[in-house]
């Protein structure tokens, strides 16, 4: 705070009691301020240690003993495809879809009911995962079949849509949908914010000289907000990386290395490879889950830091 | 002087015959989207898909619209026209998962959502029966605990951020709270797991552990509103205060925190909605039993989520009571993550400060 405010080391009186209680005060209760901000980083720098801690002995024992018989990183690569397959999914359906969203908020929809409307898309965001599992697989999974099965009659040619069908539709197409629903609410909120900011003057210049609403935006918000967009799409990601029980429940899974959206075969993921096996397990099969979880968080703390980095970057500029 | 000019902006095919272009009727927009409307009633009634009748004239009628204000009023306002219905569809797209998900809990979840369901517990039930009071019971204290442990740690941190804090400490501070809100929640439960783990052993299960992890997930959420409410109380109200010789700390306690409460037990409020529906975490540290455990640091605990997922997960023979047990939980788990974003929000309104 740019406030004047009472310096510690100029004492004016001496040293009368009430003096001397009230900068105790002071001092127990700054240091108790700044306690509680030191223990944030040491809780972080805790969670990455304890995982650690936990996870070594499945990094360092004999890759024979870890499940599969491979070796850890055997063991993590084909979950980690399966995250990455199923983020890729949610990023290409949820940020488009967030953008225009955003779009549609901040400049389509009615001012007097913009609000509202920014509140009921930030309810996606509160809905429990469990429950989008849930209806992952009772409703969306049943209603997907046949969109899935035209695909596949299609465009299977392309090896995203190969087949055969499941009659089920707990597919990596439709996990890949929940999970894009999921981080929505989360991309909207940031572009939606910078949106909000673009300057009055860019926009009543382009609309000024005959530009319509379309060329406004493409003229004056997508430039001004691209690199908020590029920050909440990383945002939106990390998210969808560490997304546990939608995918636990709605993804049937063998275990594959395939790019076949569509199928009954799918890789698994590492969050939900832990919430799986994680209650069954004991002994060096906890290590190893751990260790994957611990290999979890390092891709989302690299994916998280470089999305802060670049919508802290973006929001400087907007000032 | 320079007489340089600033370089004008050319707009696309420019030319002046939009200008002379004709314009679709006024009433144009309604009265397609009012044919469209009628047709998707028509067709859902005659068989088809509910959701496919409304894409599928929603579709035609954009498609329409589009073609014919290319035709009419030219190129460019027809691309303005395609944008604003596609991204217009987009927003309604997005609603529908909302809409569809709230209507499908609600059905699916009435069937048990009755007096047994809110008083018994599981011990002993197989089958029909049976409720999830021990897991309600679990979610409060688990929930609770968690926001015993968030709420000061979250509080003061923030208060250090804006009241306390400068330089690199600061910056560092700020930075690792935006991280953490990163953290998945299933790695929040792992490292609740691994730091009980060391002391007690890797059986280990209780119900303090998911409170340490679910407060991983909370406190960056508490810091982060509680810092933009204390951002907003003006510094007016501080200089009154220091000029009346009052305090830095008493200035905070009595002037710049009570401004501020309305908005913060917003945010508290809107951080436990957050959590309360966490799964992942619990099921990793607190695991699921079927009788009452009061004891949060002793043994296992059920709650909600962990119940419904496990209830859903792998039920019984026959698996129907439990499968309605899981959507019944589920229920109550929206309207309890509703029912707390509502009252955020009226707090909110009825006694926050509107200083912006």
């Amino acid at each position: 705070m740019s406030t004047a405010e009472p310096s510690d080391k100029i004492a004016l009186t001496g040293g009368s009691r009430r003096d001397r209680m009230r900068r105790m005060g002071d001092q127990v209760f700054s240091g108790l301020a700044l306690g509680s901000g030191v223990l944030i980083l040491v809780a972080l720098s805790g969670v990455a240690l304890f995982l650690l801690i936990q996870g070594w002995p499945a990094l360092t024992a004999d890759p024979s003993q870890i499940p599969g018989g491979d070796g850890f990183v055997n063991y993590v690569a084909p979950l980690a495809f399966g995250t990455i397959l199923s983020s890729a999914i949610a990023v290409l359906v949820g940020i488009p879809m967030a953008i225009a969203v955003s779009l549609f908020i901040v400049f389509y929809a009615p001012k007097r009911i913009a609000q509202t409307l920014g509140a009921f898309v930030d309810l996606l965001a509160a809905i429990p995962s469990i429950v989008y599992g849930l209806w992952g697989v009772a409703v969306l999974g049943p209603a997907m079949v046949g969109l899935q099965g035209w695909l596949e009659g299609h465009l299977g040619f392309l090896p995203f849509f190969k087949g055969p069908v499941t009659t089920t539709g707990r597919t990596m197409f439709t996990a890949g949908l929940v999970l894009g629903v999921m981080i929505l609410p989360i991309v909207s909120a940031v572009t939606r914010e910078v949106f909000s900011q673009t300057p009055r003057k860019l926009i009543e210049g382009a609309l000024a000289l005959g530009a319509t609403r379309w060329e406004m935006i493409r003229m004056t918000v997508l430039p001004f907000g691209r690199s908020a967009i590029v920050g909440a799409s990383m945002l939106g990601l990390g998210r969808a990386l560490g997304e546990t029980m939608a995918v636990a429940l709605i993804l049937s899974i063998s275990g594959d290395v395939t790019f076949n959206l569509i199928s009954a075969g799918n890789p698994s993921t590492i969050a939900a490879n832990i919430a799986l096996k994680f209650p069954e397990s004991s002994g060096l099969a906890v290590d190893v889950l751990i260790a994957s979880g611990l290999a979890l968080f390092a891709i989302t703390l690299v994916v998280n830091m470089a999305a802060r980095s670049v919508i802290a970057r973006a929001e400087r500029g907007a000032r | 002087m320079s007489t340089a000019q600033p370089p004008v902006p050319v707009l696309p095919g420019t030319t002046g015959s939009e200008l002379t272009a004709g314009k679709l009727p006024q009433r144009a927009v309604p009265a397609v989207y009012g044919v469209a409307a009628l047709a998707a009633v028509g067709l859902a009634l005659a068989g088809m898909n509910r959701a496919l009748a409304i894409v599928l004239a929603a579709a035609v009628a954009g498609v329409f619209l589009v073609g014919w204000a290319w035709l009419v009023e030219g190129r460019r306002r027809a691309i303005d026209r395609l944008v604003t219905i596609s991204v217009t569809s987009a927003f309604f797209a997005a609603l529908a998962p909302l809409v569809s998900l709230v209507e499908t809990v609600a059905v699916k979840g009435s069937a048990r959502f009755d007096a047994e369901f809110f008083t018994s517990s599981m011990r002993n039930v197989v089958g029909e029966g049976g409720g999830a009071y021990h897991a309600i019971l679990g979610t409060l204290i688990i929930t609770g605990l968690a926001t015993l442990m968030s709420v000061p740690i979250g509080v003061l941190t923030a208060i250090y951020l804006v009241e306390y804090g400068r330089g690199r400490l600061k910056t560092a501070i700020t930075f690792f709270v935006d991280l953490m809100t990163g953290i998945p929640s299933i790695v929040a439960g792992l490292f609740a797991f691994a730091v009980f783990a060391i002391f007690f052993g890797p059986g280990i299960r209780m119900g303090i552990m998911g409170a340490v992890a679910l407060s991983i997930l909370m406190i960056p959420i508490v810091v982060r509103s509680t810092e933009e409410m204390l951002k907003i109380v003006p510094n007016s109200l501080r200089e009154a205060s220091y000029a009346l010789g009052v305090s830095k700390w008493r200035t905070i306690v009595k002037v710049v925190l009570p401004t501020a409460l309305a908005g913060m037990i917003t945010g508290i409020v809107v951080a436990i909605a957050r959590v309360i529906g966490e799964t992942a975490p619990l099921l990793v540290t607190v695991g699921a039993i079927t009788s009452v455990n009061g004891d949060p640091f002793n043994g296992r605990m059920s709650n909600l989520p962990v119940f419904s997922y496990d209830s859903y997960r792998s039920p019984g023979v026959p698996p129907e009571p439990y499968l309605q047990r899981a959507w019944a939980a589920a229920l109550a788990l929206i309207i309890i993550v509703l029912a707390l974003n509502l009252v955020a929000r009226l707090v909110y309104r009825r006694y926050g400060t509107h200083l912006r």
